[in-house]
């Protein structure tokens, strides 16, 4: 301590030195639990699926045959599926999303900006079944009537093959980018208005076009931002369980075409707990759910380097 | 002061009202969605007629409740497949297997243009194999010398969830088919050799009745409810069949003569010329020895279901018990103490 706030310490008096520390500790505790609630929930998750661990080891994440009749159990398949369909709702949502934003928070007038915002953030309250549902009737209709298009002229590329169901990995993807399209738009329109307008306006002032304000300045600036946007809705996209099951047509199935059906690992678990009557069964499925959390942990721990990196970067720059 | 007195009385009265809350006694149960539709009747009904007994029954699935019941969490269970010995030897106890009424499961097609199929069993199996893969292979076409079936792909659809239809389903397969008994077997969820997975009842519906030249399998009633074409089936008497109340309680009767006494028993593919083949019993499961009195408590109410309740099958899809399995489970029910 400088002796000259020593002062206004001692004038503070010691009452509230106590209270601080009270506060600080009562703190320390809420984080403290935080963190023990997702290691106790990882410890169960464990503790509960020890059998499968036992009697598959880690070949539980890598074969793909799934049959609780015969009690063996291969995660592959769901995970797999998972991946995919989130990889694919992101490659469909981030263009979309980020294209959005940048037309709300740059170029669309405020009004109109706020308006279109209050309808995206509606979007994003829709709850998942009734996306599913959506799905369902008018997505699946409507991919089953482009899929014979698209094996006929892009058929010779391995994605695009197979038949005409309507459900599968691309119709999964689909509604998952729908669901997460919300969250993208909405925060990188945040993000983006929060460019100090000084630096905007002097790019202007230099004589570059809205494009290239955009792409030099905005962009960079609001990178971090909507990377963190972009890996908070693949968290999304990754435990979606009920939209993906009524689309993806639940075929526990490794295959490169995006148009057969496949299986989700949030979805196997929603669909066989209820009647999983054997222990190794309802065990495989906890297994399951401690796989999901790792991947999602391992995906954030990835979008974390990612952002800290492009905030190195920026700052750099 | 008066408002503070008005308090006082307010909260007396409540914890009154709590106190006599408490002698109406609950009975807790658990397990098969199937039957959820009557349950939910029956106990709302009885408690109408017993204001004191209130019955819970949450349906979790045929898996829940037997794992509810063999840790006694809760009072009775309930389930569409009869427990295995593995299974049974788990419980502490003498756990019964009260049969309560039968459904049953009908193959749902969407031909355009097409009614009145007619399947086999074997033929069945197949295509939910994958070795039957178009409707005019000659397997389908032998059965249905009268229809026009298209040179189309069949598209399968089956149950994604865990669920006593497919149990129910399964079983029927495993018994007409030595290869799908080989190769998939029976279970609640099993390793689907073919097909596309519907969430549910109203999924594998929904599905069917969206996606040309499919075939899947679901309760009757919901058959019904959507307004699916639903195939006769060859019964084990070679006779073609489409399920409806008489044709289930058919093959109940046809299997009642050689019941055993624990009623854990598959009625499918049973005897006798108007047995539906595909059908099944649900159990209530109820331990012969209750605490504190429950067991009166259920007794009593197995026996309104018997007298009373069975009548009320019919007009929710599910069909009653035949009078000789009555008699029989009318006996079974006094032992529960």
């Amino acid at each position: 301590m400088k002796p000259s706030s020593d002062g206004l310490e001692s004038g503070a008096g010691p009452r509230e030195q106590a209270g601080d520390r009270l506060f600080k500790l009562l703190l320390l505790g809420f984080g403290l639990f935080v963190v023990a609630l997702a290691l106790a929930l990882a410890c169960e998750l464990a503790a509960k699926s020890l059998k499968i661990w036992k009697e598959f080891g880690f070949s539980f994440l890598w074969t793909s045959v799934w049959d609780p009749v015969a009690e063996q159990f291969g995660a592959l398949p769901f995970i797999y599926g998972t991946l995919m369909s989130s990889a694919l709702a992101l490659a469909i949502a981030a263009p979309l999303g980020i294209g959005s934003a940048i037309f709300l928070a740059e170029l669309a007038p405020r009004k109109i900006s706020d308006i279109c915002c209050f309808f995206i953030e509606l979007l994003a309250a829709v709850p998942s079944v009734i996306l599913g549902l959506m799905g369902i009737f008018i997505l699946v209709p409507a991919v089953r009537s482009i899929e014979p298009t698209l094996t006929r002229f892009l058929g010779f590329l391995p994605f695009f093959r197979g038949e005409p169901y309507g459900v599968g990995l691309l119709t999964a993807g689909g509604i998952l980018a729908l669901m997460i399209l919300p969250y993208i738009t909405s925060i990188t329109r945040e993000v983006l208005l929060s460019v100090p307008r000084p630096l905007k306006e002097g790019m202007l002032a230099l004589g570059a076009t809205h494009w290239e304000t955009v792409r030099r300045v905005s962009l960079p600036y609001a990178r971090s931002g909507i990377a963190g946007a972009v890996f908070l809705s693949l968290g999304r996209a990754l435990g979606e369980t009920m939209a993906v099951t009524m689309v993806i047509g639940n075929v526990p199935r490794v295959s490169a075409s995006l148009l057969d059906p496949a299986y989700s690992m949030a979805s196997v678990i929603a669909n066989e707990l209820s009647e999983a009557v054997g222990d190794l069964h309802l065990e495989a499925l906890i297994a399951m759910g401690l796989a999901l959390l790792a991947i999602t942990i391992v995906m954030n721990g990835l979008a974390r380097l990612l952002i800290d990196q492009a905030v190195k970067k920026g700052e750099r720059a | 002061m008066t408002i503070k007195k008005a308090g006082l009385w307010l909260a007396v009265l409540s914890c009154a009202a709590m106190a006599s809350a408490e002698s109406v006694t609950t009975l807790n149960g658990a397990g098969a969605t199937f039957p959820y539709p009557i349950y939910s009747k029956w106990f709302d009904e009885y408690h109408k007629l017993k204001p004191d007994l209130q019955i819970n029954y949450q349906s979790i699935g045929s898996g829940g409740g037997i794992r509810q019941i063999t840790e006694r969490t809760v009072d009775f269970g309930a389930t569409d497949g009869p427990m295995a010995d593995k299974q049974l030897f788990k419980v502490d106890g003498k756990l019964l297997h009260i049969p309560t009424v039968l459904g049953a499961v009908v193959p749902v097609y969407n031909i355009k243009g097409i009614s009145g199929l007619k399947l086999g069993g074997d033929v069945l199996a197949d295509v939910f194999l994958g070795k039957i893969k178009r409707w005019n292979d000659p397997a389908l076409a032998k059965l249905n010398p009268d229809l026009e079936l298209p040179d189309a792909p069949i598209a399968v659809v089956r149950r994604a969830d865990g669920s006593g239809t497919t149990y129910c389903f399964v079983d029927y397969l495993s018994k007409v088919s030595p290869e799908w008994k080989k190769k998939v077997g029976l279970g609640t969820s099993v390793n689907w050799p073919a097909g596309l997975g519907g969430k549910g009842n109203e999924g594998v519906a929904g599905l069917v009745k969206q996606t040309p030249n499919s075939i899947g399998y679901v309760e009757l009633i919901y058959a019904k409810q959507n307004d699916l074409e639903y195939a006769s089936m060859r019964n084990k008497a070679g006779k073609f069949v489409k399920a409806d109340l008489p044709s289930v309680s058919a093959a109940a009767a046809g299997a009642a003569k050689t019941m055993p006494k624990d009623y854990r028993v598959s009625i499918t593919d049973a005897p006798g010329d108007g047995a539906y083949p595909i059908s099944t019993f649900t159990w209530l499961l109820i331990y012969q020895n209750n605490s504190a009195g429950k067991g009166k408590l259920l007794k009593n109410f197995l026996r309104w279901m018997l007298k009373d309740g069975q009548g009320m099958a019919p007009n929710l899809g599910y069909a009653p018990l035949p009078d000789s399995v009555k008699k029989m489970v009318e006996g079974t029910i006094e032992t529960i103490k």
